[in-house]
């Protein structure tokens, strides 16, 4: 199989939708519209596809772990995202969409962020192409990931506090939701995962496409053909989807991880939060939980759709991995090959060291999904 | 009941829109009150004072841990409600049998309903003698199966009406809605503002022609004063935030009676 377009009603399978409030209907909709004609749109094609190689630094590299190979027993591979421009794979989906805002006649960019990396690359879009940037971020979020709110600021964004709830990214998408109601006139909901109302999550997947698309071609030149296992964190799963793109039609295992405490595929029953139906961690009533992850980039209780839907056909399972595996894992890739990784790669790099055993000989390729410098400060206290 | 509509076919008409149908066609304006379910000991001696001053439908708020379409008045309530341990159930549980003294709607978010189950979530609903339903993050294109069920439970689904919806989507709206067609008053959240935004008396100038069911706005009805100019050109109002700040700062059911009778009487007088 290939990964494909959802119905016309915004499904993947049974999961998915367009579930906001009347007002954001026509903006939605629009949205749709607008990226289809974008997307098939050669000149629209071109400035992104230029942003993604002399802005963003595309392609990236894949790296094949010698040292950690030999460790663990397996042959590994990591696609380098935590090469890019601002760090992360955060950007191919956000210049995606802050050129199809300024296509749309949006002065405005509203996000939302969880470790700040996406909201990093939004206020870096932003300033790039000249719009305003506001970006919603949990008062939690906003204490553990200091240096990435010093850098939106820095970018020209405006940072706010999202006070309600647990203070993390479920109620900073709340908070952005808020906001689009408001705006809607002027403003982009520049969403950050493939995740939310319909076209959201296949509009940005098809975004992240590109980092899966190279991955395939590496994968051919590096081993002669797709990897037994390509691996990747799971938060609202846009790294995820975009590297299992380039796979899906291949033999390849796709393994999603997920933090323990935020656990949507593995602990979750479909409900309907953030514009969409998609696993979710509740409680009988349908109220939704707290996740509790010490990565701030996947302390989400939901998941996209088109994750929920790949798990219930079975072509990709989801394994959920514990903080302290995590921390494990941040320290045994910077040691064994000089690389220090975000806190939410490290998920994906943790399960790997847990199930050496069973990946024995295997190729496994891991989508570094970020790069861990703003992680370091929240690390120095866990280790001190 | 039945009535014959535009286009020629008979629609059942529900105890919220009889109620309303009533207070219009006898030359008034009508006044729906938002009272957050579980707030407190006294939320359901709150209902009845506010039906006692004057309100000729009540909304009961079900809290949801992730209300979008609110403002922080209402958040703050929810949150409230929720650390008391108010649920669905619970809020349900108390209004059976408990005569509030005019219709009921519950006002609460989607997945409330979707992980009971629409069906059970609609008998419970009747079981509590609530007969009308608001869902505001379920538009037209999602609501299809909530309005099968709810048409079979004899539960009157309010839909919404934004401001930003395009002229051909209102007459689909109402032709969906019971009870009334609740006009959203402005681009934004639940809350009160400083003034009534130009859109509130837009959205009811635009419903009121295209439609027979009873036009409300609400959304940023803070005061009397705005409740009359957003009445103007509809059959009346929704009025939320204003009321449940006075049960967040523990007005007591006559200290939130006490704020309806005066929109009451602004709405009369006008």
């Amino acid at each position: 199989m290939t990964l494909q377009e959802p119905t016309p009603d915004g499904r993947f399978g049974e999961f998915g939708g367009r579930f906001v409030p009347e007002t954001l209907i026509p903006a939605v909709l629009e949205l749709e519209v607008e990226f289809r004609k974008a997307w098939a749109d050669p000149t629209f094609r071109a400035d992104l596809d230029a942003l993604l190689s002399d802005y963003a630094g595309r392609p990236s590299p894949m790296t094949e772990c010698h040292n950690l190979s030999e460790e663990l027993g397996c042959r590994l591979f990591l696609k380098r995202e935590d090469l890019n421009h601002t760090g992360s794979h955060k950007i191919n989906n956000v210049l995606g969409q802050a050129l199809l805002a300024q296509r749309m006649g949006k002065t405005r960019l509203l996000a939302e962020t969880g470790a700040g990396q996406h909201g990093v690359a939004s206020a870096t879009a932003a300033a790039l192409l000249g719009m305003e940037c506001c970006v919603y971020m949990g008062e939690v979020d906003v204490k553990r990931q200091e240096l990435n709110v010093f850098r939106m600021r820095l970018l020209g964004a405006e940072v706010r506090t999202a006070m309600s709830g647990s203070r993390t990214l479920k109620d900073a998408v709340n908070e952005a939701m808020r906001d689009w109601v408001a705006t809607v006139t002027e403003s982009h909901y520049c969403l950050g995962s493939v995740m939310g109302p319909h076209p959201y999550p296949w509009m940005v997947r098809t975004f992240h496409e590109v980092l899966g698309r190279e991955a395939r071609e590496q994968s051919e030149a590096l081993l002669g053909g797709p990897p037994d296992v390509v691996v990747a964190c799971v938060g609202g799963g846009s790294n995820a989807i975009g590297i299992f793109s380039g796979f899906a039609d291949a033999a390849t295992e796709l393994v999603g991880v997920e933090p323990a405490g935020g656990a949507a595929v593995g602990r979750g029953v479909p409900g309907v939060v953030h514009g969409m139906d998609s696993y979710l961690m509740q409680d009988e009533f349908g109220q939704v939980l707290e996740a509790e992850s010490i990565s701030a980039g996947l302390d989400y209780p939901g998941v996209g759709p088109e994750h929920s839907h790949l798990a219930s056909i079975g072509r990709a399972r989801y394994e959920a991995v514990t903080d302290d595996e995590v921390v494990e894992a941040f320290q045994l890739l910077s040691r064994s090959e000089g690389i220090i990784p975000a806190l939410e790669p490290a998920h994906a790099l943790a399960w790997v060291s847990r199930e050496r055993v069973s990946l024995a000989g295997k190729s496994v390729v891991v989508n570094l999904s970020g790069r861990g410098d703003k992680d370091v400060a929240q690390m120095m206290d866990i280790l001190a | 009941m039945n009535a014959p509509t535009g286009d020629g076919w008979s629609r059942v008409i529900g105890p919220v829109e009889a109620a309303l149908r009533a207070r219009r066609d006898g030359g008034g304006k009508c006044l729906v009150v938002y009272v957050t379910g579980g707030l407190g000991d006294d939320w359901l001696d709150t209902a009845r004072a506010v039906a006692a001053a004057g309100a000729d439908v009540i909304e009961i708020g079900v809290p949801f841990s992730d209300p979008v379409m609110d403002g922080p008045t209402i958040q703050a309530a929810n949150d409230v409600a929720l650390a008391g341990g108010a649920t669905p159930v619970s809020i349900l549980d108390a209004l059976r049998g408990a005569d509030v003294g005019v219709p009921l709607a519950v006002m609460t978010y989607y997945n409330i309903a979707y992980r009971m189950g629409l069906e059970r979530f609609a008998q419970s609903l009747t079981a509590a003698g609530v007969s009308g339903c608001i869902l505001p993050d379920l538009p037209l294109e999602e609501a299809g199966p909530w309005l099968d069920v709810a048409a079979g439970a004899g539960v009157e689904p309010i839909l919404l009406a934004a401001p930003t919806a395009p002229d051909e989507r209102l007459p689909r709206i109402c032709e969906r809605t019971r009870g009334f067609v609740y006009g959203v008053g402005l681009l934004g959240v639940t809350g009160v503002r400083s003034e009534l935004a130009a859109s509130a008396v837009e959205i009811a100038s635009r419903l009121k022609p295209i439609t027979d069911v009873p036009v409300l706005v609400g959304v940023g009805i803070g005061t009397p004063d705005q409740a009359v100019e957003a009445s103007r050109h509809g059959d009346g109002v929704v009025v939320g935030s204003a009321v449940v700040q006075r049960m967040v700062d523990r007005a007591g059911p006559e200290g939130v009676a006490e704020l309806v009778a005066e929109f009451r009487a602004a709405l009369d007088g006008s």
